[in-house]
């Protein structure tokens, strides 16, 4: 059943066609990987759904709602949760308190001036850290730990929403090639058990393949192919798009590090 | 209206446009390399003026004419350059990753070091310049006599700017200033030397300074007002123009100079007024100015309170301070009671603040505007209609929060430097309004007579009201830090993007900051007229402001109880300090400067870390 469906989007910024007639849906508890060369629009495509861009044309509906023209946290409450390509947390807040903030916002009681906010959802809180593995580093601060831990925080920060859509922009940048693929069986089997649709976008050929369902791929801001990864890496015309790295969609040699 | 008065005016309006093009442009410039916006730019003016009036006459006693009288001009603008280098090299330099608070501070601290040190080198009496050669014979306008100075002024702006535009265009070092303003990483990973294009820019700025300040002494004496007075116009010029636009100065410049010429006719009292909503309405309008670009806000600029484990036994310890405070007035006398007072009505004052900055990042310049509603709300209440002091106390109050409520709303869009630059604005326009509305705010003398009531009124009873009530006060804001309101402030200080991810509504937030900001520090005003029986401008003016972030950066930013320890330090230091020497302001300058480089934390700040370093 189609969760987001995204109809034609349009983007220009001056001259430059950052996107243009951008279509495709994402199902529930299906992982959606958006490919693409630099410059290809991944990131003015990824923004316009997570609205921090503004759509020139077209339509971004989620779950049956228009979401076009809605401020990032309308669409928070509509079920969007994102992580960024630069990990975003509150450095100052412990790991829980991260999550507990996220919990407050979703209950709308950001504007509470009495209970301290470190007493308020804390049980609920250190649950989510433990689905993603972070549950021991609950009273860390932010600023202290590994990135890749940052980045587990940041995905269970998202989750306590309770998204119907994660979008994740370069999940992986900046982790070993080890805790990638952690991040991304622990993401899968997350959308796979609560339904979520994940939209991602992605560097790592061993991310897309090892782990989206499917695969869109982008090029000068236009759509050029969809399907499995399977379709995709026999497509003529991707191949083209990474001419100069003609192997960059094979399967490595050696055995799969996921 | 009379044609010729109309050109007099417009002409005069271009002088002073000119004049303040020239010192805004170096600030401007200043900005773009280095990222500091330099409060002592007034200070540089300032000394241009008194070296060029000290050194023209004597140059003209050697050989009357214009070149003399020139070429001093130009020397003092040399000398001020040179000066701008030192404090390059010994200040800023040590600073340039520093949080924007530090920077403003530092160069702040250089304001009041440089106000004794002219009062120590040139004396305390304001210097009258010589006239310019040849140019003592008004000219003729339209039948109206206009000083031909004047016009040598109005050329000088176009001058300067075409000078600056050739500098920046033709040369390298140009060049490497315009790719700076740009995007100072690049240039800095191309391997220029920063050290070199630094100093040189500073070199510019300052020689502008101090040029502005030199071609002044024709017209005005040098006078120890003069750098306050100019810096405040000079920011409304590089904010309206955009920061580090050179262009952006000039048209801003322009503008104001025409709007203080003309506004003069339509509200002759309030001119200052009409500057500063400028400002007020073109940042509303376009956040970062005429030609301004939006501010990257890197990591550094976000310094404040992080969470800590409750301290084990706090109540113990909050029942020891309630204690010692009750306690105080069976030991101290009436200067004493006074004296904790004052620090107790500082000390909400401060903490106040620190919501703004330490808990919010919103880095407010201009604080003494809620203190000073505060103030006159109360004073005003008794004044005009016999209020009572239970009922002056929360007009106060909720006169303060209202206006924070509207310059919250304003400010609340802009960040980092713009931001800092806006409440200084508000506050500068209260202040204006204070000043120049005499018939309802007694203009200078302020207002008198405010007097607590019958049972408050001795100095124990006075003390232990101002304890109560900051007491309650501070416990009340320090709840909602700890509250879901505080963590969401810091949560958009830490992080507007993921803030924004998780549906906080951020400007919201930091609006209803300012009001509860605005009516504790509206209290502390409120309980500070009533302890004096006066108000009067000061309040409201820019010292008033800097005092609140001093205590905040003595006592650190980065602890809750920081405002609280650094209002009695600055109260002790001043009582200690001020008796024993004639230049206070030296003092307090190099301790402002010594804590920004050497003791960032401030005293709470340190005592916290170490007990940290420890667990």
């Amino acid at each position: 059943m189609t969760l987001l469906a995204v109809k034609d989007l349009q983007k220009t910024f001056g001259g430059v066609v950052a996107a243009r007639g951008v279509s495709f849906d994402v199902a529930r508890g299906e992982m959606l990987a958006l490919i693409g060369p630099n410059g290809a629009g991944k990131s003015t495509v990824f923004n316009m759904v997570g609205g921090q861009l503004r759509a020139d044309h077209g339509q971004v509906v989620l779950d049956g709602q228009d979401i076009t023209h809605a401020a990032p946290q309308k669409r928070f409450r509509r079920g969007v949760g994102r992580t960024f390509q630069v990990a975003q947390t509150f450095l100052s807040m412990n790991a829980v308190e991260n999550v507990q903030m996220a919990l407050i916002s979703c209950r709308r009681r950001s504007h509470g001036l009495w209970t301290p906010a470190r007493e308020r959802y804390r049980e609920k809180a250190v649950e989510l850290l433990a689905q993603v593995g972070m549950a021991e580093a609950a009273d860390i601060p932010c600023s202290a730990l590994a990135y890749g831990d940052v980045k587990r925080v940041e995905l269970a920060i998202a989750l306590a929403g309770e998204p119907k859509l994660l979008l994740m922009d370069e999940p992986t940048a900046g982790m070993a090639p080890r805790e990638r693929a952690e991040l991304m069986d622990l993401t899968a089997s997350i959308a796979a058990s609560r339904d979520i649709g994940v939209l991602f976008t992605e560097h790592d050929m061993d991310v897309v393949f090892g782990h989206a369902d499917r695969v869109l791929v982008l090029l000068r801001g236009q759509v050029i192919a969809a399907g499995t990864p399977d379709e995709i890496r026999r497509d003529a015309q991707v191949r083209r798009a990474y001419l100069g790295d003609e192997h960059a969609l094979e399967r490595p040699k050696g055995p799969d590090p996921a | 209206m009379d044609p010729s008065f109309l050109a007099v005016q417009a002409l005069s309006g271009l002088s002073s446009a000119s004049s303040l093009f020239i010192t805004a442009c170096g600030l401007t410039i200043v900005f773009g390399v280095t990222r500091i916006v330099n409060f002592a730019h007034g200070s540089l003016y300032m000394i241009g003026a008194y070296t060029a009036a000290t050194l023209v006459p004597r140059l003209l006693e050697l050989s009357f004419g214009p070149v003399s009288f020139w070429a001093g001009i130009l020397a003092s603008a040399v000398i001020v350059g040179l000066i701008g280098i030192i404090i390059e090299v010994l200040l800023l330099r040590r600073i340039y990753g520093a949080p924007e608070l530090f920077q403003l501070l530092a160069t702040f601290g250089v304001v009041l070091v440089v106000q004794d040190l002219v009062v120590l080198v040139f004396g305390p009496e304001d210097i009258l310049g010589p006239r310019a050669p040849g140019l003592r014979a008004p000219v003729d306008i339209l039948g109206r006599r206009f000083p031909s100075y004047e016009l040598v002024l109005i050329a000088a702006g176009p001058v300067v700017l075409g000078l600056v535009w050739l500098l920046l265009r033709r040369t390298r070092f140009g060049m490497l200033v315009r790719a700076a303003t740009q995007d100072r990483d690049m240039v800095a990973s191309l391997g220029v030397n920063q050290a070199m294009l630094f100093t040189g820019t500073l070199f510019l700025g300052a020689f502008l300074a101090g040029l502005g300040g030199a071609l002044q002494i024709p017209r005005v004496s040098a006078n120890t007002g003069m750098d306050l007075s100019i810096i405040a116009e000079a920011f409304v010029v590089t904010v309206v123009g955009g920061m580090g636009s050179v262009p952006g100065a000039f048209l801003a410049a322009l503008v104001i100079g025409q709007l203080q010429a003309f506004g003069i006719l339509i509200f002759p009292k309030s001119t200052l007024v009409v500057v500063f909503l400028l400002m007020a309405v073109v940042l509303a309008v376009r956040p970062y100015g005429f030609f301004g670009r939006a501010e990257v806000v890197g990591a550094t600029h976000t310094v404040g309170i992080a969470s800590h484990k409750p301290l084990p036994g706090r109540v113990y310890i909050l029942l020891a301070v309630v204690a010692v405070l009750a306690c105080f007035p069976l030991v101290a006398d009436a200067y004493l009671l006074k004296v904790a007072t004052e620090i107790l009505i500082f000390a909400l004052f401060a903490f106040s603040l620190q919501l703004l900055i330490g808990v919010g990042g919103l880095v407010s310049f201009g604080h003494a505007a809620f203190f000073g509603l505060g103030a006159y709300g109360s004073a005003l209440a008794v004044k005009w209609s016999g209020a009572s002091m239970e009922a002056a106390l929360p007009l106060g109050l909720a006169f303060a929060a209202l206006g924070a409520g509207l310059i919250g709303a304003f400010v609340v869009r802009l960040s980092g430097i713009y931001l800092a630059m806006m409440t200084l604005a508000a506050a500068q326009i209260i202040y204006a309004v204070a000043f120049q509305w005499v018939d309802v705010t007694g203009g200078d003398n302020g207002i008198v007579g405010v007097w607590p009531a019958t049972w408050a009124s001795g100095p124990v009873a006075y003390y232990l009201l101002t304890a109560a009530l900051t007491l309650a006060a501070v416990l009340l804001l320090k709840r909602i830090i700890d509250a879901p309101f505080g963590y969401a402030l810091r949560a958009a200080r830490d992080s507007e993007a993921r803030a924004e991810a998780i549906g906080l509504t951020i400007r919201l937030h930091r609006w209803l900051a300012f009001i509860l900001s605005g009516a504790a520090a509206g209290l502390a005003g409120g309980l500070y007229a009533f302890s004096r029986g006066s108000v009067d401008p000061s309040l409201l003016g820019i010292s008033t402001s800097v005092d609140a972030l001093t205590m905040l950066l003595l006592g650190g930013i980065q602890t809750v109880t920081g405002p609280l320890v650094g209002a009695a330090a600055l109260h002790f230091l001043r009582d200690v300090v001020m008796p024993l020497t004639a230049h206070w302001r030296l003092v307090l300058g190099l301790i402002i400067i010594a804590m920004v480089l050497i003791f960032p934390r401030g005293l709470a700040g340190t005592v916290q870390h170490w007990r940290e370093e420890r667990a």
